[in-house]
């Protein structure tokens, strides 16, 4: 009996895999030049994906991007990536451009939102938008929509008082969400064991009545898996889910971080051997549906996106100061 | 023309709302199966059902941030915090985003969402269940706040509010809520955010408040007008965005002016209220501002000799009064 492929096994096609794979690589080439022009001194503020990219794609393909609504954190530009957002997008918000449709160059990159596409705006208070989540899981249910509501955030993240407040109220009304924790092992500089008296954020599930997962965030296939187990259930009408992706920030925290002060080398080295990218590379070849000429087909394709994004964004017109009082409140018009 | 009792037209207008819009929707402590503590949503569980009337957990911080996310997908929540006092775990939601939430989007989100919150001394409510905090809120631009001082406005403002595509804040004065009777239209008009209101017409010294302070100078006012002083009473009912116009108009008509209210002075909405005024009318006042507030002290006690010591009164607006038209 010849094996059967993961990823079919699991009910993705060939073309949906190596999708995913081009995503991961996109968002991380997307990273590395905001990182490449924050250095250059012409973006003034990076916030980094690079390592979690797995954990997103896995999430973002298990998701329905037809009808499922995001309320996504900072680091989940892969995520907005295979959500819609594009290069280009996402450039324009690094250099704050007028035509980001995040927030038209209002916020800081990162701070992702585009009703269009059902990702509901951010902000920098972490945490506050697991509550959101959870009122749009409640319209949904209010209204016999089938559609998800995802959310995402980190392990400190999921210490503040909203997180629990949130998770309480999903489970209390059993509503459509599913909580993402991308556990990359820090926040800032705080390491996990500072963070959390348990073992891992999973567990917190128990005390609000529904299941926590542990997933492998470095696995994007295993992360589509048990994110489309939880959003079976919560299209059935079976409520939330936490799952924790195990992952690991490549990056430092920001650009504005330096993360040698509380972490060694090597033990970033040894994270990056087991980057979810290169995991996803190694399987796309091993099932025969990548080689080296058609990776590089996907890389030069990618950096001709990146450097037509870069040129287009850094020459786009910011917004006129005379916007600064519109919309604090509608229009009156 | 019906004759209601504050909180009565408050429930009635919330149950017009929700007959007249299927979006609109309350959730908070309480409020279903008890009616709410005050039994301002009484009876609406049964009428609209438990998917429209949410009794939540305890917990506020979720009860807004849901409330959020309800109104981005589409829904009108009417959100009830039990006591203003106990809004300030919400208040990260409430000012980090229901705030900020159309002006970060680059209008590409709103929140059309009410709080209500009641507010307010004079109840045996002692230091947590009397407070008025409405200048933490009047001072963040992205939010609207009314305190409806009578049954119409309360009917009204309430309606606004649920009309509004931006997060209004509706407090209600605890002390009000059975203690004033006021005819409301049988109409469904709303009454416009924004806009003051002349509660009497005078023309020797002009009173600016809101909220039972309404009551107290109108009082007063029947008062003074025995010893032949003319008050003018203006009601503000919205204390953002304030009505500029009408402020300045009434500070103009006497040139005296006296600003009441329960919520002490400090950074209170009658320091803003007295800057509008001498940015814009100096020249035509005849006296320096006044202004009597709460005291300078975290919050009321609950012996009675203490809150009396803290609330105003009729006669101490009166005096306040009477001392202005002296001057
Ligand atoms: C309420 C709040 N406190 C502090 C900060 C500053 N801050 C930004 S990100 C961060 C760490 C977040 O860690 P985690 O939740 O693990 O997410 P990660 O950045 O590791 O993905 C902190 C402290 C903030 N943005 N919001
Ligand atoms: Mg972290």
């Amino acid at each position: 009996m010849a094996d059967v492929p993961r990823h079919r096994a699991l009910g993705l096609t060939d073309a949906q895999v190596l999708e995913m794979y081009r995503y991961m690589a996109l968002a991380r080439a997307v990273d590395e030049r905001m990182w490449l022009l924050n250095r250059a001194g012409k973006v003034p503020f990076v916030i980094s994906c690079q390592g979690q990219e797995a954990a997103q794609a896995g999430a973002g393909f298990a998701l329905d991007r037809g009808r499922d609504w995001l309320c996504p954190y900072y680091r989940d530009l892969c995520l907005v990536l295979i959500w819609g957002h594009t290069a280009r997008t996402e450039l324009l918000a690094a250099f704050a451009k007028a035509e980001d449709p995040n927030s038209g160059g209002r916020q800081m990159p990162g701070h992702y939102g585009d009703r269009r596409l059902r990702i509901l705006s951010g902000s920098s208070p972490v945490g506050t938008q697991i509550p959101h989540a959870v009122g749009i899981a409640l319209a949904m249910k209010m209204r016999g929509e089938d559609a998800v509501c995802y959310v995402s955030f980190g392990e400190g993240t999921s210490n503040q008082g909203d997180f629990h407040e949130a998770l309480n109220f999903a489970g209390v009304h059993k509503l459509p969400v599913i909580f993402f924790c991308e556990n990359n092992k820090y926040a800032i500089s705080v390491p996990e064991r500072r963070q959390l008296a348990c073992a891992n954020v999973a567990d917190r599930a128990q005390g609000y009545g529904f299941e926590g997962v542990i997933v492998d965030g470095m696995d994007a296939l295993e992360v589509y898996r048990v994110v489309r187990e939880a959003v079976d259930k919560a299209r059935r009408g079976g409520g939330p889910t936490l799952i924790e992706a195990k992952t690991y920030r490549l990056s430092p925290h920001s650009s504005d971080d330096d993360d040698r002060s509380y972490r060694s080398r090597e033990e970033v080295e040894e994270a990056r051997r087991g980057d979810g990218i290169e995991r996803m590379r190694q399987y796309l070849v091993s099932v025969g549906l990548l080689d080296e000429e058609a990776e590089e087909r996907m890389r030069q394709t990618i950096r001709a996106e990146v450097d037509e994004a870069t040129e287009y964004a850094e020459r786009a017109p910011y917004a006129a100061p005379e916007t600064l009082m519109h919309h604090v409140y509608a229009e009156e018009v | 023309m019906a004759v209601k009792l504050y909180i009565e037209a408050i429930h009635d207008a919330l149950a017009e709302e929700m007959a007249r819009d299927a979006r609109v929707f309350v959730l908070g402590e309480d409020v279903g199966v008890r009616g709410g503590v005050f039994r301002v949503t009484q009876g609406l569980l049964e009428r609209f059902g438990e998917a429209r009337v949410i009794d939540t957990p305890l917990t506020e911080s979720a009860i807004v941030g849901v409330a959020i996310g309800a109104s981005a997908a589409g829904l009108i929540p009417v959100a009830e915090i039990q006591f203003a006092d106990f809004i300030l775990p919400a208040v990260n939601q409430i000012i980090s985003e229901a705030a900020k939430m159309r002006y970060r989007s680059n209008n590409d989100w709103n929140c059309p969402m009410v709080i209500r919150a009641p507010y307010g001394g004079g109840v045996h409510g002692a230091l947590y269940h009397s407070q008025s905090v409405e200048a933490l809120f009047t001072h963040v631009p992205g939010l609207k706040v009314v305190t409806p001082a009578t049954p119409a406005d309360a009917a009204g403002l309430l309606r606004a509010a649920i009309r509004d595509p931006d997060p209004v804040l509706y407090f209600e004065h605890k002390k009000l809520y059975r203690s004033v009777r006021g005819e409301v239209a049988e109409s469904d008009d709303p009454v416009p955010i924004g806009r003051a209101k002349v509660q009497r017409e005078g023309d020797d010294i002009t009173v600016i408040t809101y909220g039972l302070g309404v009551h107290l100078a109108l009082e007063a006012a029947g008062r003074l007008a025995d010893d032949g002083i003319s008050a003018h009473v203006l009601d503000l009912r919205t204390l953002r965005p304030l009505d500029e116009e009408a402020i300045l108009e009434a500070a103009r008509r006497t040139g005296k002016v006296l600003i009441v209210h329960e919520d002490n002075k400090v950074c209170g909405v009658g320091a803003e209220v007295s800057a509008m005024i001498a940015e814009h009318a100096l020249f035509d006042l005849d006296a320096p501002i006044r202004r009597l507030a709460g005291p300078e002290v975290p919050a009321m006690g609950f012996a009675p000799t203490l809150e009396k010591a803290y609330m105003l009164s009729v006669d101490g607006v009166a005096e306040a009064m009477r001392a202005l038209a002296r001057f």
